[in-house]
């Protein structure tokens, strides 16, 4: 067995140096670009959920590395930051009640990966840990840091339980493509939910498991035509808005009686 | 058909809320209440958050009890002088709600305390008119004449004092149970979305004393202004009424509201109190089952100072 590995070992070396003899002493560090296709995103009347496709290159890549399919790609969408109220709901007196609570500040309000394989696959837990990446390693900082350790803890699960299940916080194996050498594609998941404001693309290369390099562009994700005049007028003209709602409810209301009147 | 809800920011179907609105347009149409009561629970068990829920049923509320009040306004059903006082203290009950229900709100109770609320006004109001209801069934069945109340009867509310006349409602009673009476009805209002019919139309019968076919109309003319009120206070303060959900749902609710007012004049007052105790009653049990049910989800999340 120890022959075998002492053999291949100097076989790849063998053909490393017939690939790129001029290069072997000083190799250029391998780079990675993203590029989104547009600055900002439209929600409209009609947005159940959508693909958001990133294209993004590999520089320097090492094309025996590359043919080997050690190179790993996660991209990540990552939503605004807000702060966010972790409620349990415990038995008193046979009625489910909202007692204990943990307030965290700061937290994504949604979180899409994208990978070439599994997230195991690709690294060990204590990189992710370091890059803070993944759902799993995004760190939620607590408002009261003199809670217990294991409070805190169980809140934490519940509040990453609680956002993938409404589908903000997603993982997509296999949603980053190599095109070609250099070139691939990031699919990653809006919810239909997903939150309007600034959202952070970063692309994390690894090579062999090792993290190489990160980019990171920005998007905008804004609500667009008849939504977002609603919205925007609902809080900027609040009070026009509610008079606005009730004249509306009162001439459905006799429309309503003109055009389906019984009696 | 999916559309996006402006305000409460998700994506929902069409045809649901339109049906949800005629189904309840319809039941409101019939036994004259202004369908709060069922909207809201509907809501939020299609996933609409429960602020948005209460402040976009309140809305809706206006569309049927408007379609429905002016039916009433045309068969000269309806007390003006009498839904005016009533008014009158809607407006001071439903203020002091929606401080209640941004103090709640903080405290992360308001759920709780919407539900609370339902269990017991709905278990307490169905219960008092369901018996009543079946008394009255059951003594004109076995021949005797309807035993209403004997019009010279009466309990304290008509010993106190500061009397006015209703002509309309052939009453002459003090006001101070009829402005108590908007008040709570104002409060619930704005707490729960609701116009308040569902005591307002009890209380009218029971404790008034008003005769039960212009209750109805009494009582959708007081809930159109109670709820405007409730609509403005929401929609200023709290920002969390939704126009798109609000009109989907009246769109279906007007509909309704006509062919329930039609059906409703084809039974006997005792009957159409039968019916509305049973639905009231069954409302009630529905939202007791889930507070005590182990919820699927004991965590909950909400934003801070947000919806």
């Amino acid at each position: 067995m120890a022959g075998l590995r002492a053999f291949l070992a100097v076989a790849s070396l063998s053909l490393f140096a017939a690939v790129s003899p001029g290069e072997a002493q000083t190799p250029a560090a391998e780079n990675i670009q993203i590029g989104l296709s547009t600055d900002h995103v439209s929600i409209t009347a009609g947005f159940s959920g959508a693909d958001l496709t990133i294209f993004g290159s590999l520089e320097n890549a090492d094309p025996l590395v590359a043919r080997q399919g050690r190179y790993d790609i996660i991209v990540v969408l990552e939503g605004p930051a807000r702060p966010v109220v972790v409620r349990r709901k415990d038995r008193v007196l046979g009625i489910w009640i909202n007692l204990e609570s943990e307030t965290f500040e700061n937290v994504p309000v949604s979180y899409s990966v994208a990978t070439t394989r599994p997230l195991q696959d690709v690294t060990d837990p204590n990189s992710y840990k370091q890059l803070s990446l993944g759902a799993a390693n995004l760190y939620m900082q607590p408002a009261d840091d003199d809670d217990s350790p294991a409070t805190i803890e169980e809140f934490t699960a519940a509040l990453r339980e609680r956002k993938t299940a409404t589908g903000l916080y997603s993982e997509n194996v296999g949603g980053v493509q190599f095109l070609s050498q250099n070139l691939f594609r990031a699919t990653v998941r809006l919810a239909p939910n997903v939150p309007v404001g600034t959202h952070k693309a970063r692309a994390f290369l690894f090579k062999s498991g090792l993290f190489i390099k990160e980019s990171s562009a920005q998007l905008e994700i804004r609500k667009s035509g008849f939504e977002q005049s609603i919205f925007r007028v609902a809080h900027d003209y609040s009070f026009l808005y509610g008079i606005f709602a009730v004249s509306l409810a009162m001439l459905t209301g006799w429309l309503g009686r003109l055009v389906f009147r019984k009696d | 058909m999916g559309i996006y809800l402006p305000i409460a920011e998700i994506s929902v179907n069409v045809f649901v809320l339109l049906a949800m609105g005629a189904a309840v347009g319809f039941l409101s149409g019939m036994f004259g209440v202004g369908g709060g009561f069922l909207i809201t629970p509907l809501l939020i068990f299609y996933n609409i958050p429960p602020a948005i829920a209460v402040a976009t049923g309140a809305n809706q509320v206006i569309a049927s009890s408007f379609s429905g009040a002016l039916s009433h306004v045309k068969r000269g059903t309806l007390d003006f002088k009498l839904g005016g006082v009533l008014l009158a203290g809607g407006i001071v009950g439903s203020t002091g709600g929606i401080f209640v229900f941004g103090f709640l709100r903080r405290l992360g109770q308001l759920d709780l305390f919407i539900s609370l609320l339902y269990v017991v006004l709905l278990g307490t109001v169905g219960g008092l008119m369901l018996v009543e209801s079946v008394n009255a069934l059951r003594a004109t069945r076995s021949g005797a004449a309807p035993v209403l109340k004997k019009s010279g009867q009466h309990n304290w509310i008509h010993r106190l004092p500061l009397k006015m006349r209703f002509r309309a409602s052939k009453l002459f009673v003090s006001v101070i149970p009829v402005l108590g009476l908007g008040a709570g009805i104002g409060f619930l209002s704005s707490i729960m979305g609701v116009g308040g019919g569902f005591i307002m139309v009890p209380a009218l019968i029971y404790l008034l004393k008003v005769p039960t076919n212009v209750v109805i109309g009494t009582s959708l003319f007081q809930i159109i202004f109670t709820s405007a009120y409730t609509t403005l206070v929401h929609a200023t303060t709290n920002q969390t009424v939704d126009v798109m959900l609000a009109f989907l749902l009246m769109a279906g609710g007007v509909a309704g509201a006509q062919y329930g007012a039609k059906a409703g004049q084809r039974l006997r007052g005792e009957q159409l109190r039968a019916l509305l105790a049973l639905l009231v009653l069954a409302v009630a049990i529905r939202l007791a089952i889930d507070l005590f049910v182990t919820p699927p989800n004991l965590y909950s999340l909400s934003g801070v100072g947000l919806t």
